[in-house]
């Protein structure tokens, strides 16, 4: 399954790649991993959560870089879900913005590891990708992913609907945090 | 904290909420002394706005004293103890949008994003109680209220003026304004105005200001064109008169040079046969707005005149008169109210004295009234133009 997806960050374009080349950024804004260790200069280690089911890891390598430009990566030895990607970093028209260009791509295996990866791409796989970005966007704009009362969990805000009402969490809502 | 919520179509209710608290760093909390029952909120009572929930606190024309500020926000720009006018949308201040001053089509401020996206080609921003469309924050029809990017959007009053004086510096005053300054007036202009509901009669006061050399209003409801008459604009009862022949009439043929949209997408109409095609397809949910006034205003209108909309539509509407808008030259103009770029210069306006706000204020009541004051704004009873709630 191939995943492309698209936005534009009113920041430099170094700015942008520096952010996403400290892989340990990514779970800020990608819904589906837990964490990202680097474990030497090109190489890491991927942990995704609980849309992907539990204990999903592997081992990732960069494969190619240019500083301010591009970043591509891919899993390495026997991964659960052998996967790849890139990004790209293109200055915008306006001179001040970057657009950042994002492509995954992953082998779906079958068993119970599949099917929770299949719900949870679900009919529309994009939006997953693309709620991502907007987090990005968030975070490199405004310093943080945005939370409203009906939808206060960060990054895990997608997965109800309907939501919460929009009404003031709870002190024991308010205790689970963003990522609750 | 009581909060007034929507509890399901045709039904609001005073409840008992938790109080706010901050959320991300650059949250504030203000205790709200004044805030107001907007037109647009009677949409989301009707139940024309998608993604209303049970529990929903509504509201978005509110203002009080910050009482809280997260450690992001900027000291210089906001502290406990200010006092404050909210606007309506939520605004980060740092996309490309909010850059171009375009700042109810930020893109930052609805984690929701993905949902109005489907709906409308591309996000809508953040809003106040204002369906989870825009965002699922908790509005301002309470005691208090978690306010995001607080140190972008509120405007500090540091000056006497009343909370009457200036609420509406959150909404009504600045979409009124907005829709005649999309008008682009000049000083041989007759402007219509179609609703003189509130946001009509700022419109209308907007228009007089930037100079218009006439202003039209068009309603139904005797009351509210006495209003807009007292403030020195001419009345049409579509009701009582052929809008258009009357519109001929006032303009020695030529019809408005700009007509301004201040209904939206529950217009009523004087022809009956017309309405209930609307509402009935509006009732199917197979056309989710009635657009009558649209329509008159852009058959009304002038060749290569202006029509600026500033009445809310939802969705999808049906017969629009695009061979006299494509065929007579008409600019039509739109948006929700980038309320944070006119909010200062409208101060000043009030502070001048050229404009008062306070003028539509008909009912004043506590926060614990407010299902009463929805009811009598909804059925235009006792007179009812504007209702401000005190928490």
């Amino acid at each position: 399954m191939e995943l492309t997806a698209t936005t534009t960050i009113r920041k430099p374009a170094p700015e942008v790649y520096a952010f996403w080349r400290d892989l340990e950024n990514l779970p800020t804004f990608m819904a589906h991993l837990e964490e990202v260790r680097a474990t030497g200069d090109r190489t890491s280690h991927w942990s995704a959560g609980a849309p992907f089911g539990k204990n999903v890891e592997w081992d990732a390598e960069i494969v190619e870089e240019a500083p301010g430009e591009k970043i591509a990566w891919r899993s390495t030895g026997k991964a659960d879900v052998p996967n790849a990607g890139s990004v790209r970093f293109v200055p915008a028209p306006d001179g001040v913005s970057t657009e950042v260009h994002v492509v995954l791509v992953y082998e779906i295996p079958g068993g119970r590891v599949g099917k929770a990866i299949a719900k949870y791409f679900g009919e529309e796989p994009h939006q997953q990708l693309d709620d991502d970005l907007r987090r990005l966007k968030q975070v490199l704009e405004t310093g943080e992913v945005v939370r409203s009362d009906g939808a206060p969990w960060g990054k895990r805000a997608r997965r109800e609907f309907p939501q919460r009402p929009a009404q003031p969490l709870s002190d024991s809502e308010l205790a689970k945090g963003a990522d609750a | 904290m009581r909060a007034n919520t929507w509890a399901g179509r045709n039904k609001v209710k005073v409840r008992d909420v938790p109080d706010p608290k901050i959320l991300n760093n650059r949250d504030a909390i203000v205790r709200i002394t004044s805030t107001a029952i907007c037109g647009s909120d009677l949409h989301l009572v009707d139940g024309y706005v998608p993604t209303m929930q049970d529990g929903d606190v509504m509201g978005h024309e509110f203002m009080g004293e910050v009482i809280e500020v997260g450690a992001g926000v900027d000291p210089h720009r906001l502290r406990v103890g200010d006092r404050v006018v909210v606007p309506f949308p939520i605004a980060c201040g740092a996309c490309g949008a909010c850059a171009a001053e375009l700042y109810s089509c930020c893109e930052n401020s609805n984690p929701n994003a993905g949902i109005a996206e489907k709906m409308f080609g591309h996000p809508v921003t953040g809003i106040f109680g204002y369906s989870h469309l825009t965002g699922g924050f908790a509005g301002g029809q309470a005691q208090y209220a978690r306010v995001p990017f607080a140190d972008v959007g509120p405007l500090k009053i540091e000056s006497e003026l009343t909370d009457e004086q200036v609420l509406f510096l959150s909404d009504i005053l600045p979409t009124g304004y907005m829709g005649a300054e999309m008008c682009d007036i000049q000083p041989s202009d007759v402007v219509a105005v179609w609703g003189a509901g509130p946001v009509g009669q700022f419109a209308m006061d907007s228009a007089r200001v930037l100079g218009a050399a006439k202003v039209i209003a068009i309603d139904k409801e005797p009351y509210r064109l006495q209003m807009a008459q007292r403030a020195g604009h001419t009345p049409v009862n579509f009701e009582e008169v052929d809008v258009r022949s009357q519109l001929l009439e006032l303009t020695g043929g030529r019809g408005p040079d700009k007509c301004i949209d201040a209904v939206g997408m529950e217009a009523t109409h004087g022809s009956a046969h017309i309405a209930a095609y609307d509402r009935v397809k509006q009732a199917v949910r197979s056309e989710t707005d009635r657009p009558h006034a649209l329509r008159q205003a852009i058959l009304s209108c002038r060749s290569g005149g202006v029509v600026s909309v500033i009445g809310v539509y939802g969705g999808l509407l049906d017969k629009f008169p695009a061979g006299a808008w494509m065929n007579r030259a008409l600019t039509l103009r739109t948006g929700q109210c980038h309320v944070q770029r006119y909010m200062k210069p409208l101060l000043q306006r009030i502070e001048r004295g050229e404009i008062d706000p306070t003028r539509i204020i008909t009912h004043t009541m506590p926060l614990d009234e407010a299902e009463r004051g929805f009811d009598i704004f909804k059925n235009k009873q006792d007179g009812c133009e504007k209702v401000v709630l005190k928490p």
